[in-house]
């Protein structure tokens, strides 16, 4: 079973993405990010493409994790625009939810639900029951169906992050964004992970990764956060 | 299975499970209504004329005691930013939490009520306008609170700030509530206070899902 886990996942993967067809571009253009009145960047312009790997770099707080929830349509830049196919993302914020997964610092993952109960919801929230991965594989890509019948608050870390990365294979959404994906992951987590985005992007996908690490996947192009933090600092009240 | 549903079905079985949120309400609103008689003394007749008012006031404040945990806990551990994102309209969101909000404790209230009445000695003449104000004011209730519990989350002492914001809010609801019972009481017809009563339900059905919706998007910005 362990000898071939890459294997299954590489078997399993492409399936999802066959909905990803055409090229599509999810691009920023001249992006700005207040919080609480501070400014954490501006004219940040970023691009990715079907089939393409971003990964954002810098400093703690220079504003990976805002970006990214700006990306996922969280909030909205205070300047600039982030669009898809050259439509902006907040005149259609409905189909722009229905491309995203979204894994964030926090696990999302109810302490009294089991791991099964946990997932399955989100497979009936996003009405993705007509896609033919069903709870049990997409409990198996991350090696999680032991724990199936656990509930949330005994998993450890690790554990939570992996039911957490497990929802990016529910359903077909091209457009993945990962916080720090590969923290509290086990070495062979983070190699299912790596396969799996791998796999991701291969079948037209696209994945913004943000990251302190080196990322032993060839990113297509690299954002670094620290080169448009505000120099002044200046405080926006 | 629409994402509504779905959400309403989790909140459900995640209530149900911990059952503490419906059974703290509930102990809230008996434990209240029970101490007036003690208070003000067991005349009957002093009791039966301020019935109404103690009932609505404890369904009030107990219904404010579950409001901060209405987006709380999906607010700590994240799963309100996934919420967020979703393929259905914010607003259907938030409606589906406020309708397991209300069947917890909104819908449990009700059905208690009549029984804790009986300690005010509530005239039987206004035990069923009683339930049927309540049916009423505790959906509306939970939408106004839905807004507040918005408004607060993530702030410190949000309690103390929640119920600052809402209770002006309940005003109208509480003038009514009790009218219908009054009115039942003395004799008069019960017909305009409830349909006051339907037509702030309607107001705050129509517009409460869309406030709190914008309020949850500027506590997660």
């Amino acid at each position: 079973m362990k000898a071939n886990d890459r294997s299954t996942v590489s078997a399993m993967v492409p399936r999802m993405t066959q909905t990803v067809s055409a090229r599509m571009v999810f691009s920023g253009d001249a992006v700005k990010c207040l919080r609480g009145g501070r400014e954490i960047f501006s004219d940040l312009d970023f691009n990715v493409a079907s089939g393409e790997l971003l990964t954002l770099t810098g400093p703690n707080g220079s504003g990976k994790t805002s970006l990214l929830r700006l990306m996922a349509g969280i909030g909205f830049p205070h300047a600039g625009k982030i669009s898809w196919n050259g439509q902006n993302i907040l005149n259609e914020p409905q189909n722009h939810s229905a491309r995203i997964r979204y894994v964030g610092h926090q696990d999302a993952v109810k302490p009294i639900l089991t791991v099964n109960e946990n997932l399955s919801f989100w497979y009936q929230y996003w009405k993705v029951h007509d896609q033919k991965r069903t709870i049990e594989e997409t409990l198996d890509v991350f090696d999680l169906t032991k724990l199936a019948d656990v509930p949330g608050r005994l998993l450890s870390a690790g554990q939570r992050k992996k039911v957490s990365l497990a929802r990016l294979v529910l359903g077909s959404a091209p457009i993945w964004l990962l916080d720090e994906p590969t923290s509290s992951l086990d070495d062979k987590s983070t190699k299912t992970l790596f396969d799996v985005v791998a796999n991701h992007v291969a079948g037209n996908g696209l994945v913004v990764i943000a990251t302190h690490q080196t990322l032993p996947l060839l990113g297509n192009s690299e954002v670094n956060l620290g080169t448009y933090a505000s120099v002044t600092g200046t405080v926006f009240l | 299975m629409s994402p509504a549903l779905s959400l309403i079905r989790r909140d459900l079985r995640l209530s149900l499970r911990l059952g503490t949120d419906t059974l703290m309400v509930l102990a809230f609103f008996s434990v209240t209504v029970v101490l007036f008689p003690f208070g003000i003394g067991p005349e009957p007749g002093v009791l039966a004329r301020i019935a109404g008012g103690i009932l609505f006031v404890a369904a009030l404040l107990s219904t404010l005691l579950s409001l901060d945990r209405m987006f709380l806990s999906d607010f700590d551990d994240g799963s309100l930013d996934i919420l967020l994102i979703s393929p259905a309209s914010m607003a259907v969101v938030v409606f589906a939490k406020v309708v397991v909000h209300w069947l917890t404790t909104g819908l449990p209230l009700t059905i208690l009520a009549p029984f804790v009445a009986v300690t005010l000695n509530l005239p039987s003449a206004g035990q069923q306008p009683l339930i049927l104000a309540l049916l009423l004011v505790t959906p509306t209730l939970s939408l106004v609170g839905a807004v507040g519990a918005a408004l607060v989350l993530g702030t410190r002492k949000s309690g103390f700030l929640l119920s600052l914001l809402v209770l002006p809010l309940y005003i109208p609801v509480l003038i009514f509530g009790v009218g219908v019972v009054e009115a039942a009481v003395t004799g008069i017809a019960v017909g305009p206070a409830l349909a006051a009563l339907s037509g702030l339900l309607l107001i705050a059905i129509a517009l409460c899902p869309w406030a709190t919706a914008t309020a949850l998007r500027v506590a997660l910005e």
